[in-house]
């Protein structure tokens, strides 16, 4: 793999041709621009069509409504205030903040501590393990969903068979605040090894002369993980909080498959995104899912954003 | 962040081995045990499923139920393949090809997309060029989900619903790809080596294609292998987008599939059929993965030192 190594960071653009493009444009400058125009455009175009125009679209959407007698009509936010004292998609966002706050921390804590001993050199098969943790991100939601749906079986499922053999009782994996907790260690299970991926590249990229001074010291490996290390990685760790967010609150696959095993269990608004997806396409209300879709969004970006900032007001107290 | 000068580790994660760092040390670092045992406790959870998946696609429909789940019974995993692909005039084969098209027009299309993009983004200063980059930084957050129903809204507008088309043209953009290559064109492709093409007389997009695509190739491999997983993992989209049993890629087949057996109307013998469909459909990308450790790691790296 080729990269040169140290590179000016700023992007450096015909930066010897300098003096003549100070009178006007010169023609190479002229060209350069033509060509970065020709580069990008194949990409803002699609961008345009398929992130641009549909929100557009469904934000021109969001303030019609459909009425029974005289078609489509103006609303103005009356879709937005519904969906504000709807109980459905309250309930749903609600449950998906619960949710962030009981799944992402677990989730994190586990992709670090595997990271950092991945990276601590203390492990026997410290390989095999890299691998065995990722190898989930390679499986489709949909399967990892049907593989633990069969797992947490009741009735034929391995952990049922066990429970019972120990004479113990089953599990309830599909009880009220069972499924909650299900549907988190599906998660768990697809993204652990993601999150620990990216946290391990980044602390190998930490140059060892940074930690070699404290290890000569006497510090403990603990301390140098906690104490140098994880503070030196908060970029990447961000990251994944902020993944996680926006994976957390737009959460469907796993629930939607999930009620074929619990129907009763998971309403069709356990989600927010499965409540908007039964108002598109049960209820037929284009205009409504246009509106909550809009505002799940809104929320995530308000959610995200704040995490940004509030990684970047303690950084700079630190 | 002092590591961003130093993108070495970035393309050689893959196959560094702790050595590196215990080199840096005086002594050699002694084994915990205890964190060994852990670390590998924890990898026998992310690996349970999946051994259930291989036992369990080995078993008849009634061994499924009568024989204990986490060891194998009568060895039926020939039967249970021929099922899978001859069931509904073999459909699943058809779902298999589709997942294969759509994963690799989408990758492919996203790659050379977000590569030229980012390169364009990082070698060229042109009006509007930074306010356009914020733009597509911005959408990074966009929701997918949020984002597919409003898609859908637009293309059943446009009688696009039901077509491969409405899987491959919203897969086609990624923005986190372009802001990818934008980070990896920065220090892949030397200023100085397009100045002197330049010099040269070489029009500015053969040097893009002749000198700069080849240095950039180990970044668009990473961001190819990213839109590959997220086509071939889709479920979502073609959900809202495919009527035609025809059209779906693997994981709606397996979905619908596995709701019908669900739903018990005298099909019972589909269980089986369903969980060696799921080992089947997984194969490709388990052992692709497994191969092209070095790129989804490098990716993955550039993504996190650097953001």
């Amino acid at each position: 793999m080729t990269t040169t190594v140290p590179t000016r960071a700023v992007a450096p653009h015909g930066a010897s041709s300098a003096p003549r493009a100070r009178r006007g444009l010169s023609a190479s400058r002229r060209r350069q621009i033509g060509a970065a125009y020709a580069l990008v455009l194949p990409f803002l175009v699609l961008f345009v069509a398929m992130v641009v125009v549909p929100l557009v679209y469904a934000g021109y959407l969001s303030f019609y409504k459909k009425k029974l007698i005289g078609g489509t009509s103006f609303v103005g936010a009356e879709n937005y205030l519904r969906a504000l004292t709807d109980p459905s998609f309250l309930s749903g966002v609600g449950r998906m903040g619960l949710f962030l706050c009981v799944q992402v921390p677990l989730m994190l804590v586990l992709s670090l501590f595997t990271a950092l001993a991945l990276d601590s050199g203390m492990m026997k098969l410290a390989k095999v393990a890299r691998l065995g943790i990722f190898v989930p991100y390679a499986v489709p939601s949909v399967i990892a969903t049907l593989m633990w749906g069969y797992i947490y079986g009741p009735d034929f499922g391995p952990i049922a068979q066990m429970a019972r053999g120990l004479g113990l009782g089953v599990p309830p994996f599909f009880s009220g605040t069972g499924i909650f907790f299900s549907i988190i260690n599906i998660v768990n299970w697809e993204f652990v090894g993601y999150n620990m991926i990216i946290m391990y590249a980044a602390l190998r990229s930490i140059p060892t002369e940074l930690y070699e001074a404290a290890r000569v010291d006497g510090a403990s490996e603990t301390r140098i993980a906690l104490s140098i290390k994880i503070p030196l990685i908060r970029p990447a760790i961000l990251l994944t909080v902020i993944f996680s967010v926006i994976g957390t609150f737009q959460l469907f696959n796993e629930p939607n498959l999930m009620r074929t095993l619990a129907p009763t269990v998971i309403g069709s608004d356990w989600t927010p995104n499965l409540y908007a997806y039964n108002i598109a396409f049960v209820n037929q209300d284009a205009n409504y899912a246009a509106a909550l879709a809009f505002l799940l969004g809104i929320v995530i970006m308000i959610i995200s954003y704040a995490v940004q900032l509030g990684a970047q007001r303690k950084e700079r107290r630190a | 962040m002092t590591a961003l000068d130093e993108p070495t580790p970035l393309t050689t994660t893959g196959t560094r081995t702790p050595s590196v760092h215990e080199d840096a040390g005086d002594k050699p670092r002694r084994t915990s045990w205890v964190l060994t045992i852990v670390v590998l406790l924890l990898t026998c959870y992310f690996l349970f499923p999946l051994y259930w998946l291989v036992v369990a696609s080995t078993k008849s429909n009634a061994d499924l139920f009568s024989s204990f789940g986490l060891w194998f019974a009568d060895f039926s995993l020939v039967d249970n393949v021929r099922t899978v692909l001859t069931f509904q005039d073999g459909v699943y084969i058809r779902w298999f090809l589709n997942s294969i098209l759509y994963a690799v027009v989408s990758g492919v299309g996203a790659a050379f997309l977000a590569t030229a993009a980012g390169y364009a983004f990082a070698k060229y200063d042109f009006p509007g060029g930074k306010a356009l980059f914020s733009i597509v930084l911005g959408a990074i957050m966009v929701p997918t989900t949020a984002l597919a129903i409003p898609t859908y809204l637009l293309f059943a507008r446009a009688e696009l619903t039901d077509t491969y088309w409405a899987i491959i043209l919203p897969s086609l953009v990624s923005p986190f790809g372009v802001f990818l290559m934008r980070v990896y064109a920065a220090d892949a492709v030397d200023t100085t080596l397009i100045e002197a093409a330049r010099v040269d007389g070489v029009g500015e997009l053969r040097i893009f294609f002749t000198v700069a695509l080849r240095l950039l190739m180990p970044g668009a491999v990473t961001v190819l292998l990213f839109a590959l997983v997220s086509t071939w993992n889709n479920y979502f989209l073609p959900l809202l987008m495919l009527n035609s049993a025809q059209l779906f890629p693997l994981p709606v087949g397996l979905a619908q599939w596995q709701a019908t057996a669900a739903g018990g109307s005298g099909a019972q013998a589909l269980f089986s059929t369903v969980i060696t469909g799921s080992l089947l459909s997984i194969i490709p990308l388990v052992v692709a993965f497994l191969f092209l450790q070095r790129y989804w790691q490098s990716g993955l790296a550039t993504g996190g030192v650097k953001a």
